[in-house]
C-alpha cells in the first residue's frame, strides 16, 4: 500500500517532547524520526512510558502545557510545520485534516451530550455547516461505522452505549471532516476481543475507502502484526527500529525488539519457560549516556555505554539504532560475543 | 497430565448462581437480577491450572470471588476437599482462607499504600497464625526470596516499586499462609508483556516449588494457552466449554470459543487465518437471551437454539461443551 | 422522573415529623416559664396557674405534642402566647420577606461564586487565581455579622450610598443579601475551581481539543455543564446556612422576616411561634433540597442508572 515515490503526508523530524516538572526534565520523547504516507498505516509500538503516547499527542499539541513543551523538531503536514504553527491555524488542522481517537471509550466522550451533537460540533466548527446539516451528516456518519437505528442513536448519551459502540461514536467522530491522517492511541486496549476484531477491521475498512494514513499507537504486537504496513518501536523516548512489518516479525534486529517478542506468550505453540528482558527502564528523568537500553542487553559493550547509537538505515530498508550494525562493531567484539 | 483416575479433586464448584439486584427506579416493577454466574459446575484437581476465560461480564471473576465468598453466592455449593464452603461459619472460614488465597489485577489497589512489606507480611502471617512470632522475620526473608525481591524490600512502601514489583509483593503475601489454592483474577493483565513474561515464569515455578493449585482468570488467550492445565470458557453467566489446553485451542468445539480464538491479533504478519468477526455486542446479563445465551451472536444458530438451552455434556474425554451443533465442529 | 419525585416527597414525610418533634422537645428544654413571662413580674402563684391551665401548659408533655402535630397537619399553627394573633397569619406576613432575602443571597452565591471559580480555574496557580482564592477565603473565614456590620458602615455610613437598615425598596436588600451571600459565594468559588480543574482533566476535554474546539466553547460547554454537578449539591447545602444566617442578618439590618420573629419569639418564650417559625423553615428547607435533588437529576442523567 506505500507508495514510495510520492511525498509523505505527514513527517517528523527530530521531535523531542519534554516535561519540566520540580523533579526535573524528564525527557519523555527524546528526538524522533518518521514519516507517514497516504493511505499507509504506521505502527508505533513499545511498553508503558516509551514515549509513544506522548508522540502522538506531540503531533496535534495536546500536551499538557505546563510542564510539557514540544522542546524541539518539526512535524512538517503537507510541507507545513505544526509545531510553531498559530494556535488559531492548528485548531484548524485538529480534527479537521489531522484526527485522533483515544484509548478509553468510556471517558473519552462528554458524558452530557447527546454523542450526534458531539459530531456535528466538528461538522459545524470545520465545515461550515448549518445546524441541520451538521445532525444530518453525523447520523450519517453514525451509519458508516456500523451503529444500528442511527437516529435514535444520535440522540442518546454516552452512558447509554456500549464501549464497542462508544469506541465506533469516536471514529465517526474522528473522520467527519475527513481527515488526512487519523491517530489511533491504543483504539481497541479497553475492548474484548470479540469487540477490538470489529473495530480494527472497520478502520482498515474505513481507510480503504477514505485513503487515510493511520498511525497505530499500541503496545499490543498481535494488533501491530494485523494492522499495520511499517512499524516503529519505542524505547525510553527513541525509535530503536523501524521497519516493514514483516521484516520486523521475521527478523527482528535490534535486542530489545528481540526481547519484547520472545517474551510474548505464543498462541499457537507450548513453551515450558518464556523468555524475559532482565533489568528495567531507565528513569526519563536520568538518561543514560549511551544506549538506553544497553544495561539490558545480553550484547552490551563498553562503546553502548559510552554513545548514544543513531538510528541507521541498513541496506534492506530496515533502520535500526543499535552499535551491532555498525563498523564500530570490531570483529574483536563479535568473537566475544561468541564466547559469551 | 496424569489419568483422570488418579486426579484428587481440590475444588468442586455445583450449580453455582450469582444474581445481584438492579435498582429499578419503579415502586411497582418486579426486581431485576443481574445474572453474572448462572448455574455453573466445575472441578478443580490438585496441582493444575484451570483458567476461566471470556470477555468482560461473562461472569469469570465473579465466579472467582463467589468461591472465596467475597460476595456471598445466591445458590449452589462449592467443596473444597470434600467439605462445603457456604456452609461455614464465620470462624471456620477464616482458617480455610489461608488455603485460598487470591492476587488481584492491580497490585497497588490491593496493598495498603501505609505499610510496608514487611507490615503487610507480617500481618498477613499473623491472621492465618501460621509461623510463630519469632520466626516471622526469617520467614519474611525467605519469601522475598521465592519472589525474587531483594531483601532491603521489607522496610519500603508499595508505591516504592513498579508495576511488576507490586505484584511480587502480592504473590509474596499470598504464599506467607502456606496456601494450596491460589486464585489469580486477572494476576497480569495490568503489566507490560516484558514483566508480564516474569511474572507469568514466577508463577510457573512457584506452583511446581509449593505444589499450588491455580484457578487462573484472564481475558488473555495467549497468556492462559501458556499457563494453564484447563481452560473454561464463560459466555454471560455460563460455562459454554471446558477441555484441555490442547483439545481447547487445537480443536474448540463452541461456536463462541472459535470466534474468540481466531479474534485474537496474532504477532505474526505471515499467519493468515480463517477470521470469524462477531457481530452486534454481548447481550445485557440482566436479562439473558432464552435458549442458548450465544445465539444471538451465532452465526450457525437455528430455531432450536432460540428456545432450547443446550446442556454442557462431555463430547470427548474431559472435552466438555454446551452447543446443540458441537459434532459439527470436531 | 416522576416516579422519582414522588419517592422523593414521600421520603420528606418522616423528615417533617421528625423535625415538629425535635423542635417541640428542645422547647421544653430551654429555660423559662412562657406562663411566668406571660404573666409578668411579680404576678401571683394562682394568675400563673390559670394562665398555664388556659393555655393548657399543665398537660403532659406527649399530650401536648400529639395536640400540636394533629393541629400542625390540619394548617393550624396555634396562636401566639403573646399576642393571641394565629402563628400562621404572622408567618404568611414574615415569610415572603425571608425568601426574596433568601433568593437574593443565593443569586449573589451561585453567580459571584461560579464566575470567581471559572475565572480561578481557567489560569490556576496564576497570580489571578490566587488573588480570587485569598478573597474566597476570605469570605468563608470572615463571620457574617461583623462582615455585616462593615458593609454597613462602609457604604451606608461613609459613602452614604445605601440604607442603613429596613426593608423597602430593593437598594435596601443589597447589603443583607451580600452579607447573607459571601460565605456561600465563597464556598461555590472553591468547589467550582476545584470541579472545573478536575474537568478539565477528563478525557472528554483531550477529546475536545483534539476535536479543534475552541478553548471559551470547551471551559462553557464542555466544562462547566459537568463541573456544575458537585456545585448543585453545595448550592443545595449552603441554603440550609444561608436560612439559619438570616436570624443574624435580620437582626442586623432590623428586618421584620422570619428569622427575626424566631429570635424574638425566644426572647419571648412564645412557643407556639417559635414552633411555627422553624417548620416552617425546615418545610421551606425541605423543599429546596428536594428541587436540588431533582437538578441534579437533571444534569447527570448517569444516576438514573446506577
Amino acid at each position: 500500500m506505500m507508495t514510495e515515490n510520492n511525498k509523505p503526508i505527514l513527517e517528523v523530524k527530530g521531535l523531542k517532547t519534554h516535561f519540566f516538572t520540580k523533579r526535573g526534565v524528564s525527557k519523555a520523547v527524546d528526538g524522533i524520526d518518521f514519516s507517514l504516507h497516504k493511505g499507509e498505516t504506521l505502527g508505533i509500538v513499545g511498553e508503558s512510558g516509551c514515549g509513544k503516547s506522548i508522540t502522538s499527542l506531540s503531533i496535534l499539541r495536546l500536551i499538557p502545557s505546563p510542564p510539557g513543551k514540544i522542546a524541539g523538531g518539526q512535524v512538517l503536514f503537507k510541507g507545513k510545520d505544526l509545531v510553531t504553527m498559530s494556535e488559531d491555524e492548528m485548531r484548524r488542522v485538529r480534527g479537521n485534516e489531522i484526527s485522533m481517537i483515544f484509548q478509553e471509550p468510556m471517558t473519552s466522550l462528554n458524558p452530557v451530550l447527546p454523542v450526534g451533537e458531539q459530531i456535528a460540533e466538528a461538522l459545524r466548527m470545520h465545515q461550515n455547516m448549518g445546524r441541520k446539516a451538521a445532525w444530518e451528516k453525523s447520523v450519517e456518519m453514525l451509519k458508516l461505522v456500523g451503529i444500528p437505528s442511527p437516529e435514535k442513536r444520535a440522540k442518546q448519551e454516552p452512558f447509554q452505549l456500549s464501549g464497542g459502540m462508544r469506541q465506533r461514536v469516536m471514529i465517526a467522530m474522528a473522520l467527519a471532516c475527513t481527515p488526512e491522517v487519523l491517530i489511533a492511541d491504543e483504539p481497541t486496549t479497553a475492548l474484548d476481543v470479540t469487540i477490538q476484531a470489529q473495530i480494527l477491521e472497520l478502520i482498515k475498512d474505513l481507510q480503504n475507502r477514505l485513503g487515510m494514513g493511520v498511525i497505530m499507537i499500541t503496545h499490543d504486537l498481535g494488533v501491530v502484526a494485523e494492522t499495520c504496513d511499517t512499524v516503529a518501536v519505542m524505547y525510553a523516548g527513541n525509535i530503536i527500529e523501524h521497519a516493514p512489518t514483516e521484516k520486523i516479525f521475521a527478523n527482528p534486529r535490534h535486542p530489545y525488539t528481540q526481547g519484547l517478542l520472545d517474551s510474548l506468550p505464543k498462541i499457537h505453540e507450548d513453551q515450558e519457560e518464556l523468555q524475559t528482558i532482565e533489568g528495567s527502564v531507565p528513569s526519563p528523568y536520568n538518561m543514560p549516556a549511551g544506549c538506553r537500553f544497553a544495561s539490558r542487553c545480553p550484547h552490551q559493550q563498553p562503546i553502548c555505554h559510552e554513545k548514544q547509537p543513531e538510528l541507521i538505515e541498513q541496506n534492506d530498508g530496515v533502520k535500526v539504532r543499535c552499535w551491532m550494525y555498525t563498523d564500530q562493531w570490531t570483529a574483536k567484539m563479535v568473537k566475544e560475543e561468541a564466547v559469551k | 497430565m496424569q489419568a483422570a483416575a488418579d486426579k484428587k479433586v481440590l475444588l468442586e464448584v455445583e450449580h453455582l448462581k450469582q444474581y445481584f439486584p438492579v435498582k429499578t427506579d419503579s415502586l411497582f416493577k418486579p426486581k431485576a437480577y443481574v445474572q453474572a454466574v448462572d448455574d455453573i459446575s466445575f472441578k478443580l484437581y490438585e496441582g493444575e491450572t484451570l483458567s476461566i476465560v471470556g470477555e468482560s461480564g461473562c461472569g469469570k471473576s465473579t465466579t472467582g470471588r463467589a468461591i472465596l465468598r467475597l460476595d456471598e453466592p445466591t445458590d449452589g455449593k462449592v467443596y473444597y476437599s470434600g467439605t462445603d464452603i457456604l456452609g461455614l461459619n464465620k470462624k471456620d472460614m477464616r482458617k480455610l482462607r489461608g488455603d485460598l488465597q487470591v492476587i488481584f489485577q492491580d497490585p497497588f489497589a490491593s496493598l495498603n499504600p501505609r505499610q510496608t512489606v514487611k507490615q503487610i507480611l507480617n500481618e498477613a502471617m499473623a491472621i492465618q497464625e501460621v509461623v510463630e512470632k519469632s520466626k516471622r522475620m526469617d520467614r519474611m526473608q525467605e519469601l522475598l526470596g521465592y519472589v525474587g525481591l531483594p531483601q532491603e524490600a521489607l522496610d519500603r512502601y508499595p508505591h516504592e516499586f513498579s508495576g511488576g514489583q507490586r505484584q511480587r509483593i502480592g504473590i509474596a503475601r499470598a504464599l506467607a499462609v502456606n496456601p494450596k489454592l491460589i486464585i489469580c483474577d486477572e494476576a497480569v493483565s495490568a503489566l507490560d508483556v516484558s514483566v508480564q513474561a516474569q511474572v507469568l515464569n514466577l508463577l510457573k515455578k512457584l506452583q511446581k516449588q509449593f505444589g499450588l493449585t491455580f484457578l487462573f482468570i484472564s481475558h488473555d488467550l495467549s497468556v492462559v494457552r501458556h499457563i494453564s492445565d484447563r481452560v473454561m470458557v464463560m459466555y454471560l453467566g455460563k460455562v459454554v466449554e471446558i477441555a484441555d489446553k490442547k483439545d481447547l485451542f487445537d480443536t474448540p468445539l463452541h461456536p463462541y470459543t472459535r470466534a474468540l480464538l481466531s479474534s485474537i491479533p496474532v504477532p505474526n504478519p505471515e499467519l493468515k487465518r480463517e477470521r470469524i468477526i462477531l457481530k452486534g455486542d454481548v447481550p445485557s446479563p440482566i436479562n439473558p437471551p432464552k435458549g442458548c445465551r450465544f445465539h444471538t451472536r451465532c452465526p450457525f444458530a437455528t430455531e432450536k437454539c432460540k428456545t432450547e438451552e443446550p446442556a454442557l455434556r462431555e463430547l470427548d474425554t474431559n472435552h466438555m461443551v454446551s452447543c446443540h451443533y458441537a459434532e459439527n465442529f470436531k | 422522573m416522576l416516579m422519582f419525585i414522588v419517592r422523593r416527597l414521600m421520603q420528606t414525610i418522616p423528615v417533617i415529623i421528625g423535625v415538629t418533634f425535635v423542635v417541640f422537645f428542645i422547647m421544653q428544654l430551654v429555660p423559662g416559664d412562657p406562663a411566668v413571662l406571660l404573666a409578668g413580674e411579680g404576678a401571683s402563684k394562682e394568675t400563673i396557674n390559670a394562665i398555664r391551665e388556659q393555655l393548657g401548659l399543665n398537660r403532659p408533655l406527649l399530650v401536648q405534642y400529639f395536640d400540636y402535630l394533629t393541629s400542625v397537619f390540619r394548617g393550624d399553627f396555634g396562636v401566639s402566647l403573646k399576642n393571641s394573633q394565629p402563628v400562621l397569619d404572622e408567618i404568611l406576613v414574615r415569610l415572603p420577606i425571608t425568601i426574596e432575602l433568601a433568593f437574593f443571597s443565593i443569586l449573589i452565591t451561585i453567580v459571584l461564586g461560579m464566575a470567581a471559580g471559572i475565572i480561578s480555574a481557567i489560569k490556576p496557580y496564576s497570580l489571578k487565581d490566587t488573588l480570587v482564592m485569598i478573597v474566597a477565603l476570605l469570605g468563608i473565614s470572615l463571620p457574617s455579622f461583623w462582615f455585616g456590620l462593615m458593609l454597613m458602615y462602609f457604604f451606608s455610613v461613609k459613602l452614604q450610598i445605601l440604607p442603613v437598615a429596613g426593608w423597602d425598596s430593593l437598594l435596601h436588600v443589597i447589603l443583607p443579601a451580600l452579607t447573607l451571600g459571601a460565605g456561600g459565594a465563597a464556598i461555590v468559588a472553591r468547589m467550582t475551581r476545584s470541579s472545573m480543574l478536575e474537568v478539565i482533566r477528563q478525557d472528554y476535554i483531550r477529546t475536545a481539543r483534539a476535536k479543534g474546539v475552541r478553548e471559551s466553547v470547551i471551559i462553557y460547554k464542555h466544562g462547566l455543564r459537568n463541573a456544575l454537578i458537585p456545585v448543585i449539591t453545595v448550592v443545595g447545602l449552603q441554603f440550609g446556612a444561608l436560612l439559619g444566617g438570616t436570624v443574624l442578618v435580620e437582626s442586623i439590618f432590623a428586618i421584620n422576616g422570619l428569622g427575626r420573629m424566631i429570635v424574638d419569639s425566644i426572647r419571648m418564650r412564645d412557643l407556639p411561634m417559635v414552633q411555627g417559625g422553624v417548620l416552617v423553615a425546615s418545610l421551606v428547607f425541605v423543599v429546596v433540597n428536594l428541587l436540588v435533588d431533582v437538578l441534579y437529576r437533571f444534569f447527570n442523567k448517569r444516576i438514573e442508572l446506577n
